[in-house]
């Protein structure tokens, strides 16, 4: 579940396990397998590519976070950059100002966002398809203008932003990095967030979510508390983005306006399509996308990098029009026609 | 090494001989001594810009920087070595500036980033670079805490900051008008409220002069709300802290609803070809505004032997480009003075000697800087530029008046 | 009062420009069922069209024209190429597409035509209005082109076959094909008229705000905004709309104190979503009455 690592042939190894029929002994090794490569990565790569994993990590599950809302529940959000920042922000306040150690910070931004996401799907619930698309868009633009405010800038430090400090390995760990420790730490808060987003998908309360997104009015008539679900969605999704926000404050040791504008939305957006709408490991393939698809068309041209990323981003629309989960699923299911074939 | 000199560093006579001792000193040692990023032939360095982006109006800085090296390198290199500058784009975010800045010091080693660009960005990278010990030179940024020293001894800045700007302007207002009501429109963002920082602190007790502070945000329209507020408050004083855009769009509402006040215009605004020709030049008459660099469209300096030399840059490596943008003039001057800080190391270019070099700038002056202002540093001060001087527009170009001034902050 | 009045006025000169924006907005919306996220980068490419053409010596009317037509033409194109391909695709694919291309759009312009600010001309001049100084020339000339646009779009969908087409295919495209409209060409048609639209919107827009790759990130915002508040079905109330954002984001930004002007963005967005919670549609718009 957890596929995200930089050798392109373990990620397509993993991409099957998303819910295609393979036996369920197959997909736990998969897993399993995933995981361990993970866990061995910071040891056999440089600093800096773990530094650019652990954000593929949080984009992965800020990703995830949008994917709750959008992909099993059906609302439109634009908004995620604004719940990212608040959980950022969480955190920096936290450790510049009331010097809390930073893995307390982790599940308070959680927390904050939690509220604050709950707080917003009220009025949302009111709200559909675009219109609610308008009230996120609209959260995500006024997030920076409300950070730079002067009455918070003792909080928010304003527009000079707030510096967190990188946190440290534990003493019995002192033989890891930097780097090393804040990977382990991510993956350890992502590994259990996942598991909580697949278990919850697949729940009574996951099939009541997914009901809402899939015909409201019948999810309604088969009494489904629908407001309740849809509100609910809203805070664990923000919670969801929010930790994430909270890791990526520790990861850059650096937050300001400027990192939280509708633009990380928009990318959260595509990396939620590029990986896959309503697939969970597919939100690490978005996360890859987010990270380095800039990278990749800043080699190609600098002047001209965001007509190169644009391009690349058409192309993988036209390839893979329900992203990668799905071409994996159309490529698992091709694939298991040939093998019959084969057999027979 | 002198061709490079004849051609594109020029200085004061007394500068001459004041900066030459290092580099006399530097040969002599001769001993060869490299830091990360320098061979016998190359010196790496790199930096970050908004190539993309709702900021990649500032793309101009990096682009142009980079265009300067290559004249370098074109013209022989700094002593011996080709300088191969590095640059990637962040898209003005601090996670993305944190990112690239990681991989050209982690993955590419280079010696040192020059020209790195925005307060936000460079503030993400800051204690990074610091706590690495890798020189962070000449920020494209003029935010007043990258004269830190003691606290941030490998971070340097370059233009004189935004706040001893502002305290210039309250110093001319004092003079010229001090009865007056002030009205200030500034970008809602940290150079923006370090402007009206610098003003206030600047006017010290009279601080109440300014009875409208107005901000912007850079995805309004128009600030034609912000000029028409002013006028109708009875403000008789005009600070407009804008963008070209904006400042633009000022220049002309308040000319349009008939406002002639005293209007100060920020040094960021205050190009003829990007501001105040789109504004119209008959509206933009007895306007005032500080300089420290030539303004590459005033055609005032069109015989300036300086200017020429920029001039004959930009044809050559940078023909397409848009001359009216600042960027160029401030991203080719911090690429000149990062070739002075390269080309006194001598042969000594590790980390610890090229912070040694730039604490030790004297007198320096590089082709689009106004005549007399120079980049005077020391262990102490890191502010390499300090002086301004203020001009007026007569309706076709800036004319300077007054002496050389300095923006002492607090 | 004199103040109030004043700020008014700039709301609707503002105003203009969102409804602009707007009405463009919700033609393509007409067409093709959502929101264009690249339409503020279109109108700006459009508008440089315009420019260049100018620069190269035609005169005003001639570039207005082929801009104009030359928007047309690139709008049926972009159906077409770009989006006839992913036109199965999920919805927010499509959404995914349209931010391709006005990131495409966005990074041209700027490698074609520099980030300096450019000054885009306007045939009506920048002159007070009636020896006022509380609207020029250029912006009362505006909000005439605007309610002139919506004018011919009015009769266009109401009066035309074509016009009565275009709705059925966007309204219900398989019944549509059934009465023998090709669905086809007319969303390219809606492109097309969007586009052109748009090119209009922007060279009124640019002698205001100056022709740069980045004038439209906030008109686009605005527009929007205007957009839904006025209803999405509404060209009307689109107008109406945009011409309502103005004027609260004028009045918020001067008269509420202490946070006005710092957070008028902010506030004029709640005033959106509060009026939405109590008309879901928007002002103008439709209740859509969904069948299970």
């Amino acid at each position: 579940m957890t596929s995200v690592r930089d050798e392109p042939v373990a990620v397509a190894a993993a991409r099957p396990a998303a819910g295609t029929r393979w036996a369920p002994a197959m997909r736990h090794w998969v897993i399993a397998a995933a995981v361990a490569a993970a866990l061995v990565l910071p040891l056999a790569t440089s600093s800096f590519v773990t530094f650019q994993i652990t954000e593929v990590i949080i984009y992965g599950l800020a990703i995830l976070g949008l994917n709750l809302l959008t992909g099993f529940n059906g609302q439109f959000s634009l908004g995620h950059s604004a719940f990212y920042g608040i959980g950022a922000y969480t955190t920096a306040i936290l450790m510049h100002n009331y010097d809390v150690a930073y893995y307390w910070t982790v599940p308070a931004a959680g927390g904050v966002c939690f509220v604050v996401g709950f707080l917003f799907g009220l009025p949302a619930l009111r709200l559909q398809n675009l219109y609610l698309a308008l009230a996120t868009f609209a959260l995500a633009n006024a997030m920076p203008q409300i950070l730079k405010f002067h009455a918070l800038e003792g909080w928010t430090g304003g527009v000079q932003g707030l510096v967190v400090d990188q946190p440290d390995p534990p003493d019995f760990l002192s033989m890891l990095s930097g780097d090393q420790w804040l990977y382990y730490f991510t993956l350890a808060v992502a590994l259990v967030l996942f598991a909580v987003a697949a278990n919850l998908i697949r729940s009574r309360t996951g099939r009541a979510i997914m009901a809402i997104r899939d015909n409201p009015i019948a999810a309604a008539a088969m009494g489904i508390n629908t407001s309740l679900y849809k509100t609910l969605t809203f805070g664990v999704s923000a919670l969801f983005t929010g930790v994430a926000g909270a890791l990526g404050a520790l990861a850059v040791a650096f937050v300001a306006p400027d990192s939280f504008t509708i633009f990380l939305s928009i990318s959260l957006l595509v990396g939620l399509v590029i990986g896959g709408v309503g697939s969970i490991p597919g939100c690490f393939i978005g996360g890859l996308f987010v990270l380095y698809v800039p990278n990749i068309a800043n080699s190609v041209s600098t002047g001209l990098a965001g007509a190169i990323y644009g391009i690349i981003l058409l192309l993988v629309i036209f390839v893979m029009p329900a992203g990668a989960a799905g071409f994996a699923r159309l490529a698992a299911v091709r694939l298991g026609r040939l093998r019959r074939r084969d057999i027979a | 090494m002198n061709k490079l000199t004849r051609r594109s560093v020029l200085r004061t006579g007394a500068g001459f001989l004041a900066f030459a001792a290092p580099v006399l000193g530097a040969r002599i040692a001769r001993a060869k001594n490299y830091g990360p990023g320098v061979t016998d032939k190359e010196i790496k360095i790199g930096n970050t810009g908004p190539y993309s982006g709702p900021a990649s109006g500032y793309s101009a800085v990096p682009k142009s920087h980079a265009a300067y090296f290559k004249m370098i390198n074109d013209q022989g290199g700094i002593n011996g070595r080709m300088v191969n500058c590095i640059s990637y784009d962040d898209a003005y975010t601090p996670p993305k500036t944190v990112e690239m800045v990681r991989k050209l010091v982690e993955e590419d080693g280079v010696l040192l980033t020059s020209a790195t660009l925005g307060t936000p960005c460079n503030s993400a990278i800051w204690h990074y670079m610091n706590q690495k010990k890798v020189p962070q030179i000449f920020v494209a940024t003029g935010a007043t805490k990258w004269d830190d020293p003691k606290g941030h001894p490998w971070t340097i800045g370059w233009q004189p900051n935004y706040q001893s700007e502002g305290r210039i302007y309250a110093a001319f207002i004092l003079k010229e008008k001090p009865g007056g009501k002030i009205g200030v429109l500034y970008q809602n963002d940290d150079f923006g409220k370090d402007y009206l920082k610098g003003l206030k602190d600047g006017l010290g007790a009279k601080a109440s002069m300014v009875i409208v502070e107005a901000s912007y945000e850079t995805t309004d329209p128009t600030v034609d709300s912000q000029v028409v507020d002013m006028k109708a408050k009875g403000a008789d004083i005009f600070v407009n802290c804008g963008i070209p855009k904006f400042a633009a769009q000022a220049i002309r509402k308040a000319a349009e609803i008939g406002w002639k006040p005293l209007h100060v215009l920020s040094s960021i605004g205050n190009s003829v070809g990007a501001t105040l020709k789109p504004a119209g030049l008959e509206n933009a008459k007895d306007l005032v505004s500080d300089f420290y660099v030539k303004d590459a469209t005033d055609p005032k300096w069109k015989d300036d032997a300086g200017f020429k030399t920029w001039t004959a840059f930009m044809d050559k490596y940078l023909p397409d480009a848009d001359k009216t943008d600042a960027g160029n003039v401030a991203g080719s001057s911090l690429a000149a003075m990062t070739a002075q800080v390269l080309k006194q190391c001598g042969d000594d270019l590790t980390r610890d000697n090229v912070m040694k070099q730039v604490a030790s700038l004297h007198q320096v002056s590089v082709p689009m800087l106004l005549p007399g202002i120079t980049a005077n540093t020391s262990p102490t001060d890191f502010a390499p530029l300090k002086q301004v001087q203020m001009a007026k527009f007569d309706g076709q170009r800036w004319e300077l008046f007054g002496d050389l001034i300095k923006g002492e902050i607090g | 009062m004199e103040l109030l009045l004043q700020q008014v006025m700039a709301g609707l000169a503002n105003g203009a420009i969102y409804a602009c924006m707007a009405l463009a907005v919700v033609m393509i919306y007409q067409a093709i069922d959502h929101l264009n996220f690249a339409q503020g980068e279109m109108a700006m490419f459009s508008t440089f069209i315009a420019w260049q053409l100018m620069a190269w010596g035609l005169p005003y009317w001639v570039a207005f024209m082929l801009a104009v037509v030359a928007s047309f033409a690139a709008g049926v194109l972009i159906d077409r190429v770009l989006f006839r391909p992913v036109q199965k695709a999920p919805i927010l694919s499509q959404v995914v597409a349209f931010i391709a291309l006005f990131s495409i759009l966005n990074s041209s312009a700027g490698q074609i035509w520099d980030y300096t600010v450019k000054s885009f001309p306007t045939p009506f001049g920048h002159k007070p209005m009636f020896g006022s100084t509380l609207i020029d020339t250029h912006e009362a000339a505006m909000i005439g082109v605007t309610l002139g646009m919506l004018a011919l779009l009015y009769l266009f969908f109401r009066g035309t076959r074509l016009g009565l087409a275009m709705r059925a295919a966007a309204a219900n495209p398989e019944s549509a094909r059934l009465v023998g409209i090709r669905v086809g060409w007319m969303t390219a048609l809606g492109w097309g008229m969007a586009a052109a639209i748009g090119a209009v919107a922007g060279m009124l827009i640019a002698p205001i705000v100056f022709l740069e790759p980045n004038m439209m990130l906030g008109v686009l915002l605005y527009g929007f905004a205007g957009a839904v508040l006025g209803g999405l079905t509404s060209p009307a109330g689109a107008v109406a709309g945009g011409f309502a954002v103005g004027i609260i984001e004028n009045l918020a930004g001067t008269f509420i104190p202490y946070v006005g002007r710092e957070l008028k963005l902010t506030i004029a967005l709640i005033v959106i979503v509060i009026v939405l919670m109590f008309r879901p549609t928007g002002m103008f718009g439709r209740r859509v009455v969904s069948r299970v």
